[in-house]
């Protein structure tokens, strides 16, 4: 999920050993996977823990919007779906630090930079969550948006990362199908339910066609992604895939989109679509969405109210170990 | 009269875990780490899962239409019937894991009573949910150990936590006509014949924990008439307003 590219400085070339490389890249063609114990690139290393840990960041920030509507869920049952669904993220944010520490950092480290505002993690944070149909948009565009970009990442080339995928991808897609399963449930119903539906999407189409990150044309880094097969599709294209997948949805769903540029190209098949405000996604990047700052407040806050915690932990499994050693 | 007494019951035991589920899943992405934010939300699903078997068998012997969300969202303070134990607030972690502690020590020996239970629906449940308890005891037992014997301060919150919560503890052992009635037609358990295991547990913890057993105190009462902490109503405000908000819809 959430592999805008978003902090990515080019990646520095460095002296590599041009044998290694060359050797390397050839695995690379070969589409054998790179293992964490294999050797690899300075640049490729770098790619990737940037992206996995940019990655693993947006699960665990995402879950606060969500959990904004844990307590005010309508029905027990939702409550228990929502409630699920929000743990599975937090099972992707650990499967993903974990495949990223296999790459030599330590989830310590990148917590850290998470929590200093070094490390990026998706845009569409920070949109918040206002009605109770944004939960289920949330799960349609959001965790569909995800789908799109991480179905190719199955087939990433770096071994754990494809991995986790794999197993993160089945989770989406049930998400997925669980969001809009709420919002079918929510159009059959009152004329207020319904208005509810269509400001959740009329809110959240654009910040999540920005899922897929700046189009191609100012997109500078993926090359290296794509030839190292980190990447397979570029921005646009899957961007693309999404709006094609989606816009038959709103229509069994009975909800218009907020895009007055939506037709079908009767030629390529394809939907066509209008341009997300680059100007609002860039500024939303640099820290200045409707919830940034309110996201990394609460990730801090949880952060340390829970040191104390962490410190016992800590203390009790030295003394369980002293006390062992003694005996 | 057994109807009338089988659904306070019932309800009783669903209030229990639908407002202490309340209060863990206001952990839900808060928690001190990734890890512990899982397993509260378990224990918090676990407790929802009870709560909705709870209100719908309770709604069935009702007879009058209710179902478990009605039950849930649309009785008010004086209606629910809760442990005043499970409304307690999230304070700090050690106020979480005390609370949870004192409750699964007591339900963990509670369901495996009731598994031999003459009511069909309730052994059924107590068969599954025995399981879950055994998890939920396990996972704050462990805690309470760690953070008795941790640092000095995590020593000092788990203390203050105890010591708040104790009072709260004479509750789970009431004995009323509702419950008197049940347990003369082994539907239901003498909450006072479990109570040496309760001891037993919670004894065993607070000396691995380096904890001190409070000493009997007063103990507070009134949940299960509807008296209730002024908690109640904070809990219940953010968790019926959609229901009562929109009340034709379904969702
Ligand atoms: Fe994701
Ligand atoms: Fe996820
Ligand atoms: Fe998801």
């Amino acid at each position: 999920m959430y592999t805008q590219a978003l902090n990515n400085p080019a990646v520095e070339a460095g002296v590599e050993d041009e044998e290694k490389l060359a050797a390397f890249q050839a695995r690379i063609d070969r589409e054998e996977k790179i293992e964490p114990n294999d050797w690899m690139p300075a640049a490729y290393r770098k790619t990737l823990v940037r992206q996995i840990s940019q990655h693993a960041h947006s699960e665990v920030v995402g879950m606060l919007p969500e959990g904004n509507w844990v307590t005010r869920a309508p029905s027990l049952k939702r409550k228990a779906i929502l409630l699920a669904k929000i743990q599975d993220e937090g099972g992707h944010g650990l499967y993903l630090y974990s495949a990223a520490e296999t790459l030599g950092v330590s989830r310590e480290e990148l917590v850290d930079q998470l929590l200093s505002g070094k490390a990026k993690y998706s845009s569409i944070f920070n949109y918040p969550t206002l009605n109770w149909a944004d939960v289920g948009a949330v799960g349609w565009l959001v965790d569909g948006a995800a789908i799109m970009n991480q179905i190719p990442l199955c087939r990433c080339s770096f071994g754990p990362y494809s991995r986790a995928m794999i197993r993160i991808c089945k989770e989406e897609s049930f998400h997925q199908r669980q969001g809009y399963d709420l919002l079918v449930a929510m159009m059959k119903g009152t004329a207020e339910q319904q208005e509810m539906v269509q400001d959740a999407v009329n809110r959240l189409w654009w910040p999540a066609l920005m899922m897929f990150g700046p189009s191609d044309k100012d997109s500078k880094h993926s090359a290296d992604s794509m030839k190292w097969k980190i990447k397979r599709f570029t921005n646009d294209e899957l961007r693309q895939k999404f709006v094609d997948a989606t816009v038959p949805q709103a229509k069994v769903l009975g909800i218009s989109l907020p895009d007055p540029d939506l037709k079908l190209n009767e030629e390529t098949g394809h939907w066509e679509h209008g341009e997300p405000d680059w100007d609002e996604f860039y500024n939303t990047i640099k820290g200045n969405g409707i919830c940034n700052k309110q996201r990394m407040k609460d990730r801090i806050k949880a952060h340390e109210d829970g040191a104390w915690v962490r410190e016992a932990a800590q203390a009790y499994a030295a003394k369980q170990a002293a006390k062992k050693s003694a005996a | 009269m057994t109807d009338t007494a089988l659904f306070t019951y019932c309800m009783r035991l669903a209030d229990d875990s639908a407002i202490l589920s309340q209060r863990l899943g206001e952990w839900c992405g808060h928690a001190s780490h990734l890890e512990e934010d899982i397993a509260l939300t378990n224990i918090a699903l676990d407790l929802i899962g009870h709560a909705r078997e709870l209100y719908t068998y309770a709604g069935q012997i009702e007879g009058k239409g209710r179902d478990e969300d009605a039950l849930c969202f649309h009785r008010v303070e004086r209606e629910f019937n809760n442990l005043l134990l499970v409304e307690q607030p999230n304070d700090d972690f050690a106020y979480a894991i005390m609370r949870q502690f004192l409750f699964s020590a007591f339900m963990l020996p509670f369901w495996e009573a009731m598994m031999s239970s003459k009511d069909e629906q309730l052994a059924g449940l107590a068969a599954k949910a025995e399981k879950e308890a055994t998890y939920h005891l396990r996972h704050s037992a462990e805690w309470v150990i760690r953070l008795g014997d941790g640092t000095e301060e995590s020593h000092n919150r788990i203390n203050n936590a105890l010591e708040f919560l104790w009072m709260y503890t004479g509750e789970m052992f009431e004995c009323d006509e509702v419950v008197s009635s049940l347990v003369a037609e082994e539907v239901a358990i003498d909450p006072m014949s479990i109570k040496h295991l309760w001891d037993e547990t919670v004894n065993t913890v607070l000396v691995r924990a380096n904890l001190e057993r409070p000493t009997e105190s007063w103990m507070q009462t009134g949940g299960r008439k509807g008296e209730h902490s002024e908690h109640l109503g904070h809990i219940l405000s953010p968790m019926q307003y959609l229901q009562r908000s929109f009340p034709q819809a379904q969702w």
